[in-house]
């Protein structure tokens, strides 16, 4: 197509919008408590539902008898999740939904109900892969050279054991929704990540067509990779309504379920052993990695994690299946885990080599797909993080009882673009609406997507009037794997580029000119550099008549198709004091140098990065969904023993950003996931190099610290 | 408001409560003392006629006395500003003031909270106007997803009342009772501090 526009961003010194830090243009709803989420709304009617779950870790449902229920006060409507007969494969299942007139009533009646089980042997506690027995299926071997013959010629050899836990996302909105039938519509109002696509999925377990389901959400509170899908409390919502003639229902889940059935990041094991040359070039990679996704198993992680190219290699998996719920994703899926056993693993073979991590990681950087981005991420951070004044050889930190240490972690990410389709429309009076099917998980999704229409119709962000999280608009992809600002910012871009281009057509008449010599800035149409032959934008859209222009953008693929790009680079380093006598680790400083192309908002992608960085600091030290292996159940379904970081556990964060033009010429790329992903390396190779001993596994709470300091296991 | 800004409440000792207790708040705690004065009056278990004064207004209600003043506002009075989060005292999403003091709705009962000033952060932005508090945290970006950020902004307006020129090391003690999930910490401190220099909250 000759015709097609010139839909590249303008060279950095044109912008005028994108690259400037613009407050969110939600915050002030969301700070002063009016934002409303979907856990916020009260619709007249409306009533509460609560679900039953089952105690067991397995288990055979034998009776369930809700009669007594049902004669409960208040109750309106009840729906039955599981039948008897049926296998349970985790303590937390679904059993029973209740909807009454009160919360509380609700809760009344679920005591009622009436619920026997055949209990099975259950088994849940992975980490010693030994007692696995059954539930262990070996996944494959992967082998690459010859690593037997690398092993022999090596001048030093590395072995060690490495694990991360299962985590929870513990998003502090809960799952769920309100549903309410309107005749043979479904009005849906959910805590998600994708509100175009839901509706249908939702639609498909209740075989009803996608058409009769109208899915609306203006906020979400968290999600990091669990609210992609209705669930099974989607549906058992709709039925609750639908059973009480149509009435909303509120169904979000209690905190306990929430912790235990809403989101697992699978847990991943490995005993690795290097092999290296006396320079520090690594040339064997050995790895015998396990872990476990819940009742499914789970896949090999992408081990060695961005080291990928070490020339010999040997790897084997077993995939562990345990009574726990199942995996969801998982900020970066599987990528903190793969650079946490594959960045200590490295480090430890720095340190029997004597070397120094960043030189060694540097050396190496060659065995990356990008050497010369990483190489030059870890000098920065080095610098940030003032490492050579810092850092000391492995538990050379002094005789005091608290010892300080410094470690390294390194990410990457695919990025790129969803497919998104937005919508423009410019109005005779001037106003501007831009329209897509997306939603803002608090990444700042709205504020890049008014930015990007603002900068290519010349006018303030704050004339765009956004409409996004509702599938009544065009279609645009769910919010996961860092894909959605290149999607929106692409099919924003090119949707507000056309009709930008029809307006031109109208005005290039009125300014005695053709529409090819026009430019838009600064709330005026004009000809190409000559601000004196112009129109005012209000003028130029009346020159419309009684005509709107609705033009649309597509980004169609994940491809980078100019605007967009992926494959970034990052590296995270950890400052950290152990209190040798305690085993507390209190976070000093982190920071984090990160490669994310071209920025459209700085202010809220830094955010993402400090975000990124202090998730990666609880998962290091405070996070673990802790299994009982007597009984199956999690242990610490709430918030008190699920410990998050609070304001003051995270010491200082230091956010680096790359973008110096070789950076942003590669176009937008999503940054959500891949600062998250170096923290727990980091602060787990701080905490060796501190104290002078491995923590093999995280969180590093003060029993592995003082295990690994006695030497015993934890 | 001002008379009662500077009350005895002590954020480290709310911490402490919370700490040691698990699930005890300052919520509790008063209304143990207060069960002590008045432990012939009882009510319930069927709904009850009561009365809260909230954001300046009073409003009546029957409920039962089971039932939470965070239900009470969401759940009544559709002030929604207050979250629904651990359900337990231990995130802080929940934060509203009772009589100047912060204190988790989610551990407070509604029959406790009558006769006291109840102020939740609708107040803070009633007839449009912007707070400065809010404004300090918008241009912080002191928050994401935005669920937690209510209850913060309550938490660091009482905190603020306590202390009014706060070092970062205050802020980082002060504001320990509330959790964030997306990590805006470094965005809050600034933020706590920059209304600090404006002088708190104005509502």
């Amino acid at each position: 197509m000759p015709d097609t526009p010139d839909y590249s961003w303008p060279a950095p010194e044109k912008r005028r919008v994108i690259g400037k830090r613009q407050s969110r243009l939600d915050g002030a709803e969301k700070a002063s408590g009016r934002a409303k989420y979907s856990y916020d709304l009260n619709r007249p009617g409306m009533l509460y539902a609560v679900i039953l779950t089952c105690p067991h870790a397995h288990a055979r449902l034998t009776t369930l008898d809700t009669s007594a229920a049902e004669k409960s006060k208040g109750v309106a409507s009840i729906e039955l999740m599981a039948k008897p007969g049926e296998e349970i494969q985790y303590a937390g299942y679904e059993m029973v939904a209740v909807a009454a007139e009160t919360e509380d009533q609700a809760r009344d009646a679920i005591r009622k109900i009436k619920v026997e089980y055949e209990v099975l042997p259950h088994f849940v506690n992975e980490a010693d892969l030994k007692s696995a027995g059954t539930n262990a299926k070996p996944s494959g071997e992967q082998t690459a050279g010859d690593p037997d013959q690398a092993f022999k010629d090596a001048d030093a050899v590395s072995e060690g054991t490495y694990g991360v836990p299962i985590i929870n996302h513990s998003c502090l909105e809960a799952h769920g929704q309100v549903i309410e039938w309107k005749g043979e519509a479904l009005h849906y109002w959910p805590s998600t990540q994708g509100v175009s696509v839901l509706g249908g999925d939702l639609a498909k377990m209740l075989s009803i067509p996608a058409t009769s389901v109208h899915t609306h959400m203006d906020y979400v509170g968290g999600g990091f990779g669990s609210k992609f899908s209705p669930d099974r409390w989607g549906p058992a919502c709709a039925n609750l309504s639908k059973k009480a003639g149509g009435r909303p229902v509120k169904l979000f889940l209690d905190r306990a379920t929430e912790l235990i059935i809403a989101g697992n990041r699978p847990s991943y094991f490995a005993k690795i052993k290097l092999g290296a040359k006396k320079d520090g070039t690594l040339t064997v990679w050995q790895s015998d990695s396990w872990g476990t996704g819940g009742f499914g198993g789970v896949t090999m992680p992408p081990l060695p994690y961005v080291y990928r190219n070490v020339p010999n290699r040997r790897l084997t998996h077993t995939s562990v299946s345990t009574n726990s719920a199942q995996q969801k994703a998982w900020r970066a899926p599987n990528n903190p885990q793969a650079s946490y056993l594959t960045c200590c693993a490295m480090e430890d073979m720095a340190a029997k080599l004597n070397m120094d991590p960043v030189e060694f990681f540097t050396k190496n950087a060659n065995y990356t797909n990008t050497p010369e981005v990483y190489s030059g991420q870890l000098a920065k951070a080095a610098e940030l993080a003032e490492w050579k004044r810092n850092w000391h050889p492995r538990g050379q930190s002094g005789n005091g009882t608290v010892k300080r240490g410094l470690g390294l972690g390194v990410c990457t990410w695919f990025g790129l673009g969803h497919a998104s389709n937005c919508r423009t429309i410019i109005h005779p009076d001037g106003s501007v609406a831009v329209e897509l099917g997306s939603q803002d998980l608090g990444t700042g999704t709205r504020t890049v997507i008014a930015m990007v229409a603002a900068e290519t119709l010349g006018l303030p962000v704050r004339a765009i009037t956004l409409n996004i999280g509702d599938n009544k608009y065009p279609e645009s992809g769910p919010s996961g794997g860092s894909t959605t600002v290149g999607g929106v910012s692409a099919s924003t871009r090119k949707s507000t580029m056309n009709a930008l281009l029809k307006l031109y057509e109208v005005a290039a008449t009125a300014l005695g000119t053709t529409p090819d010599q026009l430019e838009a800035a600064d709330g005026k149409i004009q000809v190409k550099g000559t601000p004196a032959r112009s129109l005012t934008w209000a003028a130029a859209c009346r020159k419309l008549g009684t005509k709107t222009i609705t033009e649309m953008g597509v980004n169609n693929q994940r491809g980078p198709g100019g605007l967009i790009g992926g494959g970034v680079g990052g590296v995270q380093m950890a400052d950290v004091s152990v209190d040798t006598e305690t085993g507390i680790v209190r976070m000093n400083r982190m920071v984090a140098v990160q490669d994310c192309g071209l920025v459209i908002n700085p202010k809220t992608a830094e955010s993402q990065v400090f975000g990124a960085c202090i998730m990666s600091i609880c998962a290091a030290l405070t996070e673990e969904k802790i299994y009982d292996s007597q009984t199956g159940r999690v242990l610490n379904p709430d918030m008190e023993f699920y410990k998050l970081a609070g304001i003051g556990d995270i010491g200082d964060v230091v956010v680096y950003l790359n973008t110096e033009p070789e950076f942003d010429k590669r176009g937008v790329i999503g940054l959500g996931e891949p600062p998250t992903v170096g923290g727990l390396a980091a602060i787990g190779n701080a905490v060796a190099n501190a104290i002078g001993v491995r923590v093999p596994m995280i969180p590093m709470t003060s029993n592995r610290v003082l295990a690994a300091l006695e030497g015993r296991s934890a | 408001m001002s008379s009662t800004k500077h009350s005895g409440f002590s954020r480290r000792g709310f911490m402490r409560g919370v700490g040691l207790g698990g699930a005890v708040g300052t919520g509790l705690l008063e209304g143990a003392a207060e069960a002590q004065q008045t432990a012939t009056k009882l009510a319930g278990p069927g709904a009850v006629p009561i009365t809260l004064q909230v954001n300046g207004k009073p409003y009546q209600l029957t409920v039962e006395p089971r039932v939470t003043l965070l239900d009470v506002l969401r759940d009544h009075l559709d002030l929604t500003g207050a979250k629904k989060v651990c359900d337990r005292g231990a995130c802080g999403s929940c934060t509203v003031m009772v009589a100047g003091k912060a204190v988790y709705s989610c551990n407070v009962l509604a029959i406790e909270a009558q006769g006291k000033d109840i102020e939740t952060i609708e107040s803070l932005s009633a007839e449009g106007k912007r707070d400065p508090l809010i404004a300090a945290f918008v241009d912080n970006d002191a928050q994401q997803c935005g669920f937690c950020t209510p209850g913060f902004v309550m938490a660091t307006k009482a905190f603020l009342a306590e202390h009014p020129h706060p070092t970062e090391e205050q802020v980082k003690e002060g504001l320990g009772g509330n959790i964030c999930r997306c990590g805006t910490y470094v965005g809050m401190r600034k933020a706590v501090l920059q209304a600090a220099r404006q002088g708190g909250s104005h509502a």
